[in-house]
């Protein structure tokens, strides 16, 4: 099965990337533009019978590794 | 939030969540006449943690010497400014930031490097070097590779961002950091000696401007973290750990800058450590004045901050400045250019009172004397312990033949490997002044648009220090002495970062007594006084220790860069000679700790007199254009030293020695050694030279060939030693 | 000779090359801020290394809606000599004044270090003064990439400016510091008064930094 990950950062950390991005799309003339945050896009392809394990298996690979928990949030979403 | 009506238990665990001794607490309320609210608590805490109080080092760091002939601003200020001649002068200091990068190694190194790159620029300096010493633990615990990796590339990360050269460091493993990593970071920048900016407010009614990036609910009690001790819990602390932004700071560097040429700005300060809270309470100390802030007005990132929050978040990259009031709309146009915040804040009192008020709330009023001067100092218990004692190493059963074999596995060791895979992760040419690069005993940089250059290297043995904290103190000192020299600059300066335990433990407050001490008698004797540093104290996880390690970054002038010394072996026929004598110190050494897997002995010892007049020797031999390569004589001994010139140079060397135990003389560290390159043509002059001026000096063999050949006994080839010195990196971390 | 160094939020290179065509053109060249909108009276224009916008989102990609790019692209179509150095190389294949793409360096980190390039084009106004060359590189993203008719395009019209190699010329894989298709350092665009390049020649100007070599570029422009 495919698994969708999206990892963002958490809430109140400071996104200087998403930040230039939204000034430079101010600057473009998108002015409506408010806040950019950025994130990562991660696609997983696992052999698991049962969606509950899989979800299981994921949310431990998230927790050990895909994401940042220091500064990161993540939700997976399965297909 | 008003916490007036504290019940005694929860207020006791509320001040102890602050880090506020119960004591500490009293004098306080003693100090106010009343109890604090929970925003003045917070400030409190944050001003007397022992980041920003110093309360237990305070009394012995008195003892170092601080002043000389070039010493234009010694410890106190944001950083220490030396003469450079010509009206130049060059700022530095160096910080730690140990705890927030063992929790997040990226972040907390990347921050760590945009702090103390602030701290220069304050100054009104322009950064033109960034240097560190780091730590980690055992290569084969858990934690290790990450911690490496993250730091590295969160210090290359920031510094490449922003522009500024990594020029140098030293890293070593050694299991007393595995649950306390050191990354301590250093920053030298170039200025005016007449356009040094300070931190102390002044003018009655002028305004307070912040300027930089948004606060957001960063870092909150971060610098109270900084303080504390680690438990298997601390992981859990990690939200606190701030996100740097070397970009915004690229911006706030050119802001600054292009405002200090105005004569706009009457006082700066940063926002390092407790953020708005110690950098108010500097300005308006140092000025001996009040400040009123209205917090509402203080540029938020995040919605809804209280002021307690305001006052105590760490989101890097801004400052705070009293400027000319009649410059205002000038400055605010230079940070506008700039797409950074600037806000006026506050103004300037004659309260003497820091005042903070928030949608015309009064939400704190506190006599800054009580901040500052009543902050508690503490002269803490101490224990000396005895220096270990020299332990008699039989060598009789030592066999000649595995001389090459024990080279070949001690430069292939971390602690003496080639450090290539990191500092080619740094750029260490940008600006174009990189006249000596990462590898060689200092690095040397250019003045911007002259002929001089400044050479800066950092340095401690924490063997050393852990087993003989007074020799260790002074061998701090003393090696980044040597590199300088070795790279034929005057010393001239040093800043200290004095990495240590819990100082609530006898013997813990004895290791930096000791410490100090040494470094206090090195400085003095050799005219090397500190003129700026930091102190990290409580580098304990479960109750254990790092070993002491007060990390030393040195300075030096090199008035005519032609005489840069570097340490590769230059040419074919040449003498290689020993300055200083060997008796073979094989105790504590670097050949004990890897080939016998084994710490122990007497540290070797460090006798001034011969120290100075045997490096005032090399520096004159250099400015007489008598040597081509110069290289100190450290961990691991002569070979060691010799393997690396070797290896720098891309040339063989046939060294003859006559002695009964090689090993002792080869991988003995005995102190104030070099080795120096000497043309057969000039070698006459320089032994008449030595004699003159009592100096030890040894004939070791010639330049020649692509093996290191002893005694036409052993031999390697310098391609081999190559290839075993600049594996382990790239093998452990690509694992 | 007027030359012009476009500066950018994050530009950190300007000022080296600056100095460097100060020195070795013996004139000073112009530094233009990225909200400028004019380049007239332009004999070179340079787009310098650093970090421009922190490179985030995509290295060059945000300094690409500048608005001198505008006036640069223009500039370049006339026939103005362009060169980009590092994240000036990024800016202006962001503005598909050059053709590929470059991507993060296969180590999946920052290098630094001294590397050797020859050129590949004998005759453009950047390439004929240098044969093989010792210049520092610095980057994240220098790993030069494109389409197998991108490439076949750009080999078919000399559009190489530069191969990493090792100290006797020879282009090896080993002499690959990133990855780099076909070990491209630089390239050019189709009229060849444009070049990208990953290499910093502006910090091997002079002997006291180690190597001369980097001058030979601009020496080559501005003969």
């Amino acid at each position: 099965m495919l698994a969708k990950i999206h990892i963002t950062l958490k809430k109140d950390v400071l996104d200087p990337q998403g930040k230039v991005v939204a000034n430079s799309l101010n600057t473009l003339g998108f002015e409506t533009v408010q806040d950019v945050r950025q994130g990562k896009y991660i696609e997983v392809t696992i052999d698991e019978e049962d969606t509950d394990i899989a979800k299981q298996k994921l949310n431990q690979m998230c927790e050990k590794l895909l994401a940042n928990l220091v500064i990161e949030d993540y939700s997976v979403e399965i297909e | 939030m008003s916490i007036s009506n504290w019940k005694y238990n929860t207020e006791q665990s509320l001040v102890e969540n602050h880090g506020l001794k119960h004591d500490e607490f009293e004098s306080i309320v003693e100090g106010l006449g009343r109890e604090p609210n929970l925003t003045e608590l917070g400030i409190f805490s944050a001003m007397w943690n022992e980041h920003c109080s110093y309360k237990s080092s305070k009394y012995w760091l008195k003892k170092l010497p601080t002043s000389g002939d070039r010493v234009v601003q010694g410890p106190g200020e944001n950083a220490g400014v030396i003469d450079i001649d010509d009206g130049d002068v060059a700022v530095f200091k160096m910080e730690s930031h140990n705890h927030p990068s063992f929790i997040e190694p990226y972040q907390g190194a990347a921050t760590g490097v945009g702090g103390i790159l602030r701290d220069v620029f304050t100054m009104g300096a322009r950064p033109v070097a960034n240097l560190n010493a780091l730590r980690f633990g055992e290569i084969d615990h858990p934690k290790t590779k990450h911690l490496l990796s993250g730091v590295v590339e969160g210090i290359g990360g920031y510094g490449n961002c922003i522009g500024i050269p990594t020029v140098g460091g030293e890293v070593n493993f050694h299991p007393s950091y595995n649950g306390n990593i050191l990354v301590n970071a250093m920053t030298v920048g170039i200025a005016k000696k007449d356009k040094i900016f300070y931190s102390a407010a002044a003018g009655i009614g002028n305004p307070v401007v912040y300027v930089g990036s948004k606060t957001g609910r960063d870092g909150i009690h971060g610098a109270t973290m900084a303080s504390a001790e680690f438990d298997d819990d601390s992981e859990d602390k990690k939200p606190t750990v701030q996100v740097g932004d070397p970009f915004t700071e690229k911006l706030l560097l050119e802001a600054c800058l292009e405002l200090m040429k105005e004569e706009a700005i009457i006082a700066i300060q940063d926002m390092g450590a407790a953020g708005l809270t110690s950098s108010s309470i500097e300005m308006a100390s140092k000025g001996n004045v009040g400040l009123e802030i209205d917090l509402t007005k203080v540029p938020m990132r995040a919605q809804n901050m209280t002021a307690y929050e305001l006052m105590l978040s760490e989101s890097q990259e801004r400052m705070l400045m009293v400027i000319d009031p009649t410059k205002e709309s000038l400055a605010r146009n230079i940070f506008r250019k700039w797409d950074l915040e600037f806000e006026v804040i506050g103004k300037v009192t004659d309260t003497k009172n820091l005042v903070l008020n928030m949608n015309g709330k009064e939400e704190a009023c506190i006599p800054i004397n009580i901040l500052v001067e009543d902050a508690p100092e503490y002269q803490r218990d101490y224990i000396i312990r005895e220096p270990s004692k020299r332990i008699k190493i039989i060598q009789d059963q030592f066999d000649q033949k595995t001389i090459i074999p024990d080279l070949i596995e001690m430069i292939s060791h971390p602690n003496l490997c080639s450090r290539k895979w990191i500092w080619e992760q740094y750029d260490h040419m940008v600006m174009a002044d990189t006249i000596v690069r990462p590898g060689s005993d200092a690095a040397v940089v250019r003045v911007h648009g002259t002929n001089k250059g400044i050479a800066i290297s950092t340095d401690c043995s924490p063997i050393y220090c852990k087993h003989n904290s007074f020799e260790g103190g002074k061998h701090a000192i003393v090696e980044t002495w040597r590199n300088i020299i070795a790279s034929g600059a005057l010393p001239i300066a040093v800043t200290d970062c004095m990495n240590f335990g819990n100082p609530e433990k006898p013997e813990i407050m004895g290791e930096f007594v000791e410490c100090i001490r040494g470094m206090a008698e090195s400085c003095s004797y050799l005219n090397y006084p500190v003129i700026s540093g930091n102190v990290s104290l409580y580098n304990e996880t479960n109750g254990v220790g790092i070993y002491p390690t007060p990390a030393i970054g040195g300075v030096g002038l090199i008035k005519d860069l032609s005489k840069t010394m570097t340490i590769g072996l230059k040419n074919e026929g040449n003498i290689i000679c020993v300055i200083g004598e060997t008796s073979g110190h094989l105790n504590m050494s670097q050949y004990l700790s890897i080939i016998k897997n084994k710490e122990e002995g007497s540290v070797p010892e460090i006798n001034l007199e011969i120290e100075k007049k045997n490096g005032m020797f090399v520096l004159d031999c250099i400015e007489g254009h008598l040597t081509l390569s110069v290289h100190d004589i450290g961990e691991g001994g002569l070979l060691i030293a010799m393997s690396e010139m070797c290896m720098a140079g891309n040339f063989g060397v046939q060294i003859e020695v006559k002695k009964e135990f090689l090993h002792a003389y080869l991988f003995g560290e005995d102190q104030g050694r070099y080795l120096i390159e000497v043309s057969e043509k000039n070698y006459e002059k320089v032994i008449a030279l030595a004699k003159d001026n009592s100096v030890h000096i040894e004939k070791l063999g010639f330049v020649g060939g692509t093996d290191l050949k002893i005694n036409h006994l052993n031999k390697v080839s310098i391609a081999q030693l190559v290839e075993k010195n600049s594996e382990f990196f790239e093998k452990y971390t690509g694992e | 000779m007027k030359s012009k160094v476009i500066v950018f939020p994050g530009s950190n290179c300007d000022r080296d090359v600056a100095v460097a065509i100060r020195k070795i053109s013996g004139s000073e060249p112009q530094m233009v801020w990225h909200k400028e909108t004019s380049l007239s009276n332009s004999d070179l224009i340079i787009v310098p290394g650093g970090f421009s916008y922190g490179d985030y989102l995509r290295c060059g990609a945000i300094a690409s809606t500048s608005p001198i790019i505008y006036e640069v692209v223009k500039k370049a179509n006339e026939g103005v000599p362009v060169i980009g150095i590092c994240n000036g190389f990024q800016i202006l294949i962001e503005t598909s004044l050059l053709d590929g793409a470059l991507i993060r360096n296969n180590s999946l980190s920052f290098i630094c270090r001294d590397v050797y390039i020859k050129s590949e084009n004998q005759t453009s106004i950047f390439t004929k003064k240098t044969n093989i060359a010792k210049m520092p590189i610095a980057h994240n993203e220098g790993n030069y990439f494109a389409s197998d008719e991108t490439l076949k395009k750009i080999v078919d019209n000399d559009q190489v400016a530069f191969k990493y190699c090792n100290q006797e010329g020879e282009v090896t894989s080993h002499s690959n510091p990133n990855g780099s298709l076909e070990n491209i350092a630089g390239i050019l665009n189709d009229r060849k008064n444009v070049l990208g390049l990953m290499p910093h020649p502006e910090r091997a100007a002079e002997s006291a930094l180690g190597c001369e070599d980097g001058k030979y570029i601009f020496e080559s422009i501005l003969s």
